[in-house]
C-alpha cells in the first residue's frame, strides 16, 4: 500500500511542478526517427537559447507507427501534437480537410522564395503553403563505378531499362556475392510500391485513367512488372521480397549491389566512409526511363513540418517550424555538424553553395532528380490525380499496400506476373468502388 | 452454509469487477457495433451515413478474409502444438536430476519476459534477415544458400517467433505439474515391469492433462490477438500469406482509416473469438473442475 | 527424491538441458552482445561472437537521444499502477467467487476471460474518442485504467484459483469465533492469500510492462513508456542494429532482472494456481 501512496504523492508533486513552469509554452513535436531529425534534436540548445519561452517535447517514432499515431490524432481531433512531421502524401489530403494551418509569413528572414519550386508545389493547395519541407528527395540510380568499368560498360547520360538489364547481367557475380541490381521488394505503399509506381510512370503507365479505372490490365504495368521480376530473379539478391530501403542500403554499403535505384538521400549514407565500404567507388545517374522516354518516374518525397489547425499553441509552433526549416538552421547544421549534413533537397541556395557541392558529390544529381519530378503530372497520360511514386488520394495507403503484397508475392515466386496483376486489378477496382469513385 | 448477509456482501464485492468489465466490454463494443453499420472513414469526415450491412458484406467478400481465417487458426494451432509438445519434453527434461537446474530454468524463462515488439525486431533483423542475419551467416559458413524466412515461409517464421515467446510459459506450468506427480505410483508401475514409455503415456500424460488445459486456454486468449509480431516482420505478406484476422482488421482501420469496415471486421473477430472460446470451454472446461 | 541416479546419466542430462537452455536464451544473448558492437560490426557478414571491439558508444547515443529514465518511470507507474488497481478490484471479486460460489460463478469467470479476446485494433477508434473526450489521452491515469481493464480478467481468474485452495473450514471456524467479515478477510484470509497475490502481482506487472498496443497508441510525450522508446529505434534510414540492440537491452533488462530474482513467485504465478 505504501507504494501506492508514494506513487500518488509523486504524481501530485509532478502536477505541482508542471503547474509552476506554465509561464513557458510547451509544444509537442511528433517526428520520425531518421538521421536528420535526430540531428535537429541535438541542435535544440540553439532554439532554446533563442526562444527561452518555448519548451519543446519530442515524440520520436519509427515511420509507420508515427504515421498511424499522427493520423489517428488529427482525424479524431485528439490535439496531442502541435507540430507534425508528415510526408507530401498527407499534406494535400489533409489540407483539403482543413486540418492544417496555412503557413505563410514565417518571418522576414525565412525566404520562402528560396524553397525549391517542385517541392513547394507539392505542399501547396489552392495557392497556400500548408507545410514546410524539412528535407526532400527524389530517386536516382546509384551504381558501383568500379564494377561497371570492369563489366566494360559506360553509364549513358540518361540510362534506360534496357541498359540497366544489360549492366545488371554483366555486373552480377554471385560467386563473389555481388548482385547486379538491388531494388525494393518489401510490401508497402511507401516501400516496393513507391519504386514500382515510379517505374511504371517511366514506362508511360498510370494507376488510373480519367474515370478512375485501375490500369493493371494495361500493357504498361505488365511491362513494368515483368521487367522488374526478370531483373530481380536473375540478378537480384536473395530475400529481395523483404528488402526495403534500409535492407538495400545495408546491402549496397557492404558491397553486395552493383546498382540500386532508390531515394536520393541514400547517396549521403553511401558516401560516408564510416558506414560504407564502397564510399569511394560510387557513380550517380538519373533514374532510368524506357527506351527513348523522358519520364524518370516523378519520384518526389519530402518530410515536412506542419501545424494542426486545432493547435492551441499555433504561434509557438510556427516559431519552431520556422526555426527548423530556415536558412539559418542550414547554417547552424553546417557549423556544428559539417556542411554535408545539411538537410538536402529543400532550398535552391544550398545547391548554389560551393562548399556544399564540394562536400556532397551527389548534390548535382540530387538537384537534377528533384527538378525533373513533376508531381502535378505524374504520368505521361492524362490522369485525375497528382502524386509521383504515390497517388495522392486517402485510399492509396491501403490499396498501395495490398497491391504491394501481390507484387511482393510475385517476387517471392508465389504467383506469376499475370496473376499478381489480375489480383491487383480486382482488389483495386473493389476498393475504389467501395470508396465511391468516380467522385 | 453461507448466510444471507454474506451473500449480499459477496455480491457487493463482486460487483465492481463485473460492472467495470461489463462497461469495458459493452461501451467499446456498442460503439463498434454502431460504427459497423455506418459508412465512416476518419480521413473523410462529414460523409457518415447509415449503410446497413454493407461493411459486413465487404469484409466477408474481401479476398483476404478466408486466407486470414485459415492463417489465424494455423497460427494459434501451430503455436499451441509446438509449445505443448516442446513444453512437455522440456518439462520432463528439467525434472531430471542435473547440475545447475536453477540456472537452466532462468535461461528458459527469459523469452517470456521480453516485449513482443522487441523479440519480433530481434528475430527479424539480427537472426532471420537473409543477408545480415546470423542464420544467413551460419548458412554461408556451411556453404549453403541463406534461407529467406519471411518470403519462403512467412507464417512458419512467425509461428516460430511466437512459439519461442510462449514456450517458457508452457514449460514452467508443465514442470510444476510434473513435480507433483505421484512418485510411488511411478515406482510401483516400474516394479510391475512397465517400460518408461508406457509409464509416460499412462501415468505422466493423464496427470498433465489439467496443466495442458490451462496452457491451451490462456495461450489461445493471447494468441488470437497476436499483432505486433506480424506488423514488424512481414506486414501480412507476401500476398496474404501471413495476414491474420487481427491484422486484416488493422489494415482496414489503421491504414485505410475505414472505421466502418474495421468495426465490422472487429465484430466478426469478436464473434469468431467467442466461438473459439465456447468451443474451448466445452472441450476443456470439465478438466478445470476440481 | 528417492531415485538413485548414476553420475553419467546426470552428466548427459545436464549437458542436454544446458544446451537447450542456452539455445532458447540465445536470441537475447545475441541482442546484448550486438549492443556492444559498432553499427558496421553488427552487420558483419562474418559475425564474431566475443572477439570484436567492445564499445559503449550505442548506450551513449541512446542515452543522449532519449529520456530513458522518463520512459522507464512511466513504465513503472503504468505497470505497477494498473496491477495494484486491478488487485484492488479483483481481490473482493475473487474472494466472493471462491467462498460464496453461485450457480453462475463458472460462467461469470469464463465471460470475464472472453472479454480479453476482443481484438484491440478493432476498438482503437472508439477508445481513442472516449479518451479524448475524457481528457485521458497521453496521461498515465488513462493508461492505468485501460491496462487495468485489459488485465482484470486474468487477475480475477488467477486470484480465484488461489483462493479456492484455501480451505473453507478455516473461515467457518473464524466465523464461529464471531469474527466480522472485515476481520475475517484481514486476519484469516490475507495471510494465507499473500503468496497468491504476490504471484498475481508479479505476472501482471510483466504483462503490463510488455503491453505494446495501448501504451503506444494512447500516449504522446508525457506518458510514453518503454514500448514507445523502442519504437524510436526500429527501422530508421541507415544502419540501426547496434543502437536497436542497446535500446532493446535497456527496455527488457529491468523486467528480466525482476523476473529472475523473483523466479519462485513467478513460476507459481505462471501456473495460474490451477496446477497443484
Amino acid at each position: 500500500m505504501t507504494v501506492t501512496v508514494r506513487a500518488l504523492m509523486g504524481a501530485s508533486l509532478l502536477l505541482v511542478a508542471t503547474g509552476a513552469a506554465s509561464a513557458q509554452t510547451t509544444i509537442t513535436v511528433a517526428t520520425v526517427n531518421n538521421g536528420d531529425m535526430i540531428r535537429m534534436q541535438r541542435l535544440m540548445p540553439d532554439f532554446n537559447a533563442k526562444h527561452p519561452d518555448i519548451k519543446v517535447n519530442w515524440v520520436t517514432l519509427e515511420e509507420n507507427v508515427l504515421r498511424q499515431r499522427v493520423t489517428t490524432d488529427i482525424a479524431s481531433k485528439g490535439g496531442q501534437y502541435d507540430v507534425l512531421t508528415i510526408g507530401n502524401y498527407e499534406v494535400p489530403i489533409w489540407a483539403k480537410q482543413n486540418w492544417l494551418l496555412p503557413l505563410d509569413n514565417l518571418g522576414a528572414d525565412y525566404d520562402q522564395a528560396d524553397l525549391l519550386p517542385q517541392v513547394a508545389q507539392s505542399l501547396t493547395v489552392n495557392g497556400k503553403l500548408y507545410a514546410v519541407p524539412f528535407y526532400a528527395e527524389s530517386s536516382m540510380l546509384m551504381y558501383r563505378a568500379d564494377l561497371l568499368e570492369k563489366a566494360g560498360l559506360k553509364m549513358p547520360e540518361n540510362p534506360d531499362w534496357d541498359f540497366i538489364t544489360e549492366a545488371a547481367a554483366k555486373m552480377t557475380d554471385k560467386a563473389a556475392g555481388v548482385y547486379g541490381i538491388c531494388l525494393r521488394g518489401k510490401a508497402g505503399w511507401g516501400e516496393n510500391m513507391a519504386f514500382l509506381t515510379s517505374m511504371n510512370n517511366s514506362m508511360g503507365g498510370a494507376w488510373f485513367d480519367m474515370k478512375w479505372k485501375p490500369q493493371f490490365d494495361g500493357p504498361e504495368w505488365k511491362k513494368t512488372l515483368e521487367t522488374y521480376l526478370k531483373l530481380m530473379s536473375s540478378y537480384g539478391p536473395p530475400g529481395a521480397s523483404s528488402n526495403g530501403f534500409n535492407e538495400n542500403l545495408a546491402l549496397f554499403q557492404t558491397g553486395k549491389c552493383g546498382m540500386w535505384i532508390d531515394a536520393t538521400v541514400a547517396a549521403s549514407f553511401l558516401s560516408d566512409p564510416k558506414e560504407s565500404k564502397v564510399a569511394d567507388k560510387l557513380g550517380f545517374a538519373p533514374a532510368p526511363t524506357r527506351a527513348g522516354g523522358q519520364n524518370h518516374g516523378n519520384w518526389l518525397w519530402s518530410w515536412n513540418l506542419a501545424i494542426p489547425a486545432s493547435s492551441a499553441k499555433a504561434d509557438a509552433a510556427k516559431t519552431f517550424v520556422a526555426w527548423a526549416t530556415s536558412p539559418a538552421y542550414a547554417k547552424l547544421v553546417a557549423e556544428k555538424e559539417g556542411i554535408a549534413n545539411v538537410p538536402p533537397g529543400t532550398r535552391t541556395s544550398l545547391y548554389q553553395n560551393e562548399a556544399y557541392l564540394k562536400a556532397a558529390p551527389f548534390a548535382p544529381m540530387t538537384l537534377k532528380a528533384i527538378q525533373s519530378a513533376d508531381t502535378q503530372h505524374p504520368s505521361e497520360k492524362e490522369v485525375p490525380y497528382t502524386g509521383g511514386q504515390f497517388v495522392a488520394i486517402p485510399e492509396f495507403q491501403a490499396i498501395g499496400t495490398s497491391v504491394g503484397q501481390q507484387f511482393s508475392a510475385a517476387l517471392a515466386g508465389k504467383a506469376n506476373a499475370d496473376q499478381a496483376l489480375a489480383a491487383s486489378q480486382a482488389l483495386t477496382s473493389r476498393e475504389m468502388t467501395r470508396a465511391g469513385y468516380p467522385k | 452454509m453461507a448466510t444471507q448477509a454474506s451473500r449480499t456482501a459477496s455480491r457487493l464485492m463482486l460487483s465492481p469487477a463485473v460492472v467495470l468489465l461489463f462497461l469495458w466490454m459493452i461501451v467499446p463494443l456498442g460503439m463498434t457495433v454502431y460504427f459497423s453499420f455506418l459508412r465512416f472513414n476518419l480521413l473523410m469526415p462529414g460523409t457518415e451515413e447509415f449503410t446497413g450491412f454493407e461493411n459486413y458484406l465487404y469484409f466477408f467478400t474481401d479476398p483476404a478474409f478466408w486466407p486470414a481465417l485459415v492463417n489465424t487458426l494455423t497460427l494459434v494451432l501451430g503455436v499451441l502444438v509446438i509449445t505443448v509438445l516442446g513444453g512437455v519434453g522440456l518439462a520432463v527434461l528439467l525434472d531430471q536430476p542435473m547440475w545447475g537446474q536453477g540456472i537452466v530454468r532462468i535461461l528458459v524463462i527469459a523469452p517470456f519476459l521480453v516485449m513482443p515488439s522487441v523479440s519480433a525486431l530481434v528475430w527479424k533483423n539480427m537472426l532471420m534477415n537473409p543477408v545480415n542475419g546470423l542464420f544467413a551467416a551460419a548458412a554461408r559458413g556451411l556453404g549453403l544458400e541463406p534461407f529467406d524466412f519471411f518470403a519462403e515461409a512467412p507464417l512458419a517464421s512467425i509461428i516460430t517467433i511466437v512459439a519461442w515467446q510462449w514456450l517458457p510459459f508452457a514449460t514452467l506450468i508443465l514442470l510444476t505439474a510434473l513435480q507433483s506427480l505421484d512418485r510411488e505410483q511411478m515406482e510401483a508401475a516400474e516394479m510391475d515391469g512397465a517400460g518408461p514409455f508406457w509409464r509416460f503415456l499412462h501415468l505422466t500424460v493423464p496427470h498433465l492433462m489439467r496443466a495442458i488445459t490451462v496452457v491451451v486456454l490462456i495461450q489461445t486468449i493471447f494468441l488470437l490477438s497476436v499483432f505486433a509480431e506480424i506488423l514488424v516482420t512481414t506486414n501480412g505478406g507476401p500476398g496474404t500469406a501471413s495476414t491474420t484476422l487481427t491484422f486484416l482488421v488493422y489494415m482496414q482501420s489503421m491504414l485505410q482509416f475505414d472505421v466502418g469496415l474495421g468495426s465490422a471486421g472487429g465484430i466478426v473477430a469478436v464473434i469468431l473469438a467467442n466461438i473459439v472460446a465456447i468451443f474451448l470451454m466445452r472441450m476443456i472446461g470439465k478438466n478445470l473442475e476440481t | 527424491m528417492a531415485r538413485e541416479v548414476s553420475t553419467g546419466r546426470k552428466a548427459v542430462v545436464t549437458a542436454i538441458a544446458w544446451g537447450i537452455g542456452l539455445l532458447i536464451f540465445f536470441p537475447i544473448l545475441w541482442t546484448v552482445l550486438t549492443s556492444f558492437k559498432t553499427e558496421g560490426e553488427a552487420i558483419n557478414p562474418h559475425p564474431s561472437f566475443l572477439f570484436f571491439d567492445w564499445t559503449l558508444e550505442n548506450y551513449h547515443t541512446v542515452n543522449e537521444r532519449s529520456d530513458y529514465l522518463g520512459h522507464f518511470w512511466n513504465s513503472v507507474v503504468i505497470a505497477l499502477g494498473s496491477t495494484l488497481l486491478g488487485l484492488l478490484i479483483a481481490i473482493p471479486a475473487a474472494w466472493s467467487m471462491a467462498f460464496v460460489p453461485g450457480k453462475r460463478t463458472k460462467d461469470l469467470l469464463m465471460w470475464m476471460l472472453s472479454t480479453k479476446m476482443m481484438p484491440a485494433v478493432g476498438v482503437l477508434v472508439p477508445i481513442y474518442l472516449l479518451a479524448r473526450d475524457t481528457g485521458l489521452l497521453d496521461s498515465k491515469t488513462g493508461l492505468v485504467i485501460v491496462l487495468t481493464l485489459v488485465n482484470l480478467p486474468i487477475i480475477v481468474w488467477m486470484l480465484y484459483t488461489y483462493f479456492k485452495e484455501i480451505p473453507g473450514e478455516i473461515l467457518e471456524a473464524a466465523r464461529m469465533d464471531g469474527a466480522s467479515l472485515g476481520a475475517e478477510i484481514l486476519y484469516v484470509l490475507t495471510p494465507m492469500a499473500v503468496p497468491g497475490i504476490a504471484s498475481t502481482l508479479l505476472l501482471n506487472v510483466i504483462l503490463a510492462w510488455n503491453e505494446s498496443f495501448w501504451t503506444l497508441n494512447l500516449t504522446a510525450a508525457n506518458s510514453a513508456p518503454l514500448t514507445a522508446f523502442i519504437a524510436s529505434y526500429s527501422s530508421p534510414e541507415g544502419l540501426f542494429y547496434a543502437k536497436l540492440s542497446a535500446a532493446s537491452t535497456m527496455a527488457i533488462a529491468p523486467i528480466l532482472i525482476l523476473g529472475w530474482f523473483s523466479q519462485k513467485q513467478l513460476v507459481r504465478g505462471l501456473t495460474f494456481g490451477a496446477v497443484k
